[in-house]
């Protein structure tokens, strides 16, 4: 039994060195997604185009808008005290956004009477504008207390304290989900793949005749992927660290434990989906589409499960890559221990026995 | 075949396959003899394939029963597998593995491993006549080398018997002589080959053959009594310019009942010998003037034909 697990093992790792498409696909791709979308796929807004329109001129209302160019968001496209010259600059696209400070800024602020600040945003673009004010909210919020302070009077600080990603960076909180998303897309088409090849070319049906039994040829088939995959999320992790400054906070055990329960349900999956093609083609888009879509839209990574309907929210479930990828952030932002994301763990296992016991059922029934 | 019978290694009763409404092997029963190359002729689609892959284990029958070394194909086809060796008619080696690599991967497949494997390695490069070429990938073997490499790779575990379904499709004469050399090989050392082919100078090679048309087993014998379908001297070759055109014309003369044309000559066949000399003298009146006229032995094509003809006039 053994033995003949391994003959099937050797043969696809043979196979494998002998197909650098493969290997790259399973060992290049995953990096070169990692690169990809950890610059492109980014939600940070910087240098937001800022017109700012002061029409007080005083110390305060100076003091206002520097904060503004100091946070390091915004770059300043224009400044005067006409507020006219506005319609132009959102028209051409040159502002995003505007600062209009109003006459009187300075001297009601002295009074310690309440002013009101003007600001103008591009709504073309909801989630930028949403960024925007919400930057522009935090700026004023923590600059008016201080120069309210600076003038004597009451000292009301806000100062926001953000947990696990402090510089709210895109890439860390992309990395977790990125992992997700690699591991599921190579390791499904991967073994979908190297199983539907055997068919196409006709190997199978010699592979039938001999006494190999569905699970021996499912687990040597498997085994060099697993491995692969292994090596593959260990690359990807540490071009994370190197390139973008991601780091595993918690267990690396636990990560590795997690992740090798994931790729095993992944590569079940791929078996799956080599149940149901005859040629590599349908395999590949079968295997792209069955892993691929749900990993990217419906496991959290992109788009917050918790914001979604509440249908969209169950239909969720049935995705593995929302489990890990959750158990994912918690070890890796967090570095939360199992107590926290146990049944995270749960889901996957379940997930996992059950999508290899219906492989091997049906890879059974086709044999 | 000897005087103390030994049990046959394959015994077919009544053997049927249907895939839906199609009857692909329809109720078949034979016995294979150990030590023998039984050979499977058919065209294609005649069900040939479809009863290797009951008899391998690989396909369950709709009805009848068969068994093979004693062990019978529905039940106990995992044991079946392990004893026999099967070679498919699509190519069953790695491309992208050397024949090394292949035979070890196969070799594996049987559970062969450590000093056993080495040496069965070895006898099969050596058998096959591919000493110069263990680290050559197989996708750049000639179709001969693959075919050989493919028959001692079902070997590797010593299996009494063989199947080969339809072994040397795509491969040069040349080729397919040294792969019958190998086979004949085999024979001697004590094996029993069950092979399926649609090339009459294969089925020439074997002990016994199966002829198989549309699904039924019409035949069974060893070629020379195959062959006594046609009593002696009722065959004859009649060459001329034009026989093609001639065909029509001998076809309606009195005592000839078949007429096949092979090559540029037509093979009659005459309801019995005595008509011979009516023919030579009527060829003329059929545009044949300048023929010349031979009794040959008839040919395994020559009494497929007859047979399948017989079989389909009765079925009509």
């Amino acid at each position: 039994m053994l033995r003949r697990t391994l003959a099937v093992a050797v043969k696809e790792l043979l196979q494998l060195r002998r197909d650098p498409r493969t290997a790259f696909t399973l060992f290049g791709m995953p990096i070169a997604l990692l690169l990809l979308y950890g610059y492109a796929l980014s939600f940070d807004v910087q240098h937001i185009r800022l017109a700012v329109v002061d029409q007080d001129g005083s110390r305060a209302a100076r003091d206002l808008a520097d904060s503004f160019l100091q946070s390091g968001y915004f770059d300043l496209v224009s400044h005067g005290g006409d507020p006219r010259v506005l319609d132009r600059l959102f028209d051409t696209g040159k502002a995003q956004a505007a600062l209009v400070i109003p006459a009187k800024y300075g001297s009601e602020l002295a009074a310690r009477r309440p002013s009101t600040l003007q600001f103008v945003l591009d709504g073309s673009d909801s989630q930028t504008a949403t960024t925007i004010l919400g930057y522009a909210r935090q700026i004023v919020g923590s600059v008016t207390p201080v120069v309210r302070t600076g003038t004597g009077n009451a000292a009301v600080v806000q100062a926001p304290l953000v947990w696990y990603n402090p510089d709210l960076s895109s890439a860390r909180f992309l990395v977790p989900g990125l992992l997700a998303f690699i591991l599921m897309v190579t390791s499904v088409i991967a073994t979908a793949l190297a199983v539907v090849r055997e068919k196409e070319r006709g190997t199978m049906e010699s592979l039938r005749a001999t006494p190999l039994v569905a699970i021996e040829l499912l687990v040597g088939k498997t085994l060099p992927y697993l491995l692969l995959g292994s090596a593959a999320t260990a690359g990807t992790l540490v071009t994370a660290r190197l390139l973008f400054d991601v780091r595993v906070r918690g267990s690396l055990l636990w990560l590795a434990a997690v992740s090798l329960v994931f790729l095993a349900v992944s590569l079940g999956w791929g078996i799956l989906v080599s149940t149901i093609a005859e040629t590599q083609q349908v395999a590949f888009q079968l295997g792209l589409l069955s892993s691929m879509l749900p990993t990217f839209i419906l496991s959290g990574f992109i788009f917050p499960i918790s914001s979604m309907p509440r249908g969209l929210q169950l239909i969720t479930h049935l995705f593995p890559a929302r489990y890990y990828l959750t158990a994912l952030r918690e070890i890796i932002l967090k570095g939360a221990g199992p107590e926290v994301w146990w049944n995270q763990a749960v889901g996957l296992v379940v997930y996992g026995v059950a999508v290899l016991a219906l492989a091997t059922v049906r890879t059974v029934r086709s044999l | 075949m000897s005087s103390a019978p030994a049990p046959p290694v394959v015994t077919a009763r009544e053997l049927t396959r249907a895939f839906g409404p199609f009857v692909a092997v329809d109720s078949v029963t034979f016995e294979v003899r150990p030590g023998e190359i039984f050979g499977f002729l058919g065209s294609n689609g005649a069900g040939k394939t479809t009863t290797i892959r009951m008899l391998c284990g690989l396909l369950a029958p709709s009805s009848g029963s068969a068994s093979v070394l004693g062990l019978d194909v529905a039940r106990d086809a995992a044991e079946i597998k392990r004893r026999i060796g099967y070679m498919s008619q699509r190519f069953s080696l790695y491309n992208d593995l050397t024949v090394e690599e292949n035979l070890r991967f196969w070799g594996g497949a049987y559970g062969l491993f450590g000093a056993r494997m080495a040496e069965r390695e070895e006898w099969a490069v050596e058998t096959a006549g591919l000493q110069a070429s263990r680290r050559t990938l197989v996708r750049s073997l000639p179709g001969g080398f693959r075919q050989r490499l493919a028959l001692v790779a079902a070997l590797l575990h010593e299996p009494p018997i063989v199947f080969l379904d339809e072994p040397t499709g795509g491969v040069d004469p040349e080729a397919r002589r040294r792969f019958w050399d190998l086979i004949d090989e085999l024979v001697a050392a004590g094996k029993t080959v069950f092979v399926t082919t649609h090339y009459m100078d294969e089925a020439e090679r074997c002990h016994r053959v199966a002829l198989m048309h549309a699904g039924r087993l019409l035949a069974l014998d060893s070629v020379p009594g195959l062959k006594r379908v046609f009593p002696r001297g009722s065959i004859v070759e009649v060459a001329c310019s034009g026989s093609a055109r001639a065909m029509a014309g001998i076809e309606r003369l009195p005592g000839v009942s078949e007429v096949a044309l092979f090559g540029d000559a037509l093979h009659v066949v005459l309801s019995e010998p005595s008509a011979l000399p009516s023919l030579e003298r009527s060829l003329s009146e059929t545009g044949c003037a300048d023929a010349t006229v031979r009794a040959i032995s008839p040919s395994l094509e020559d009494v497929f034909i007859r047979v399948i003809a017989t079989a389909e006039g009765r079925m009509v």
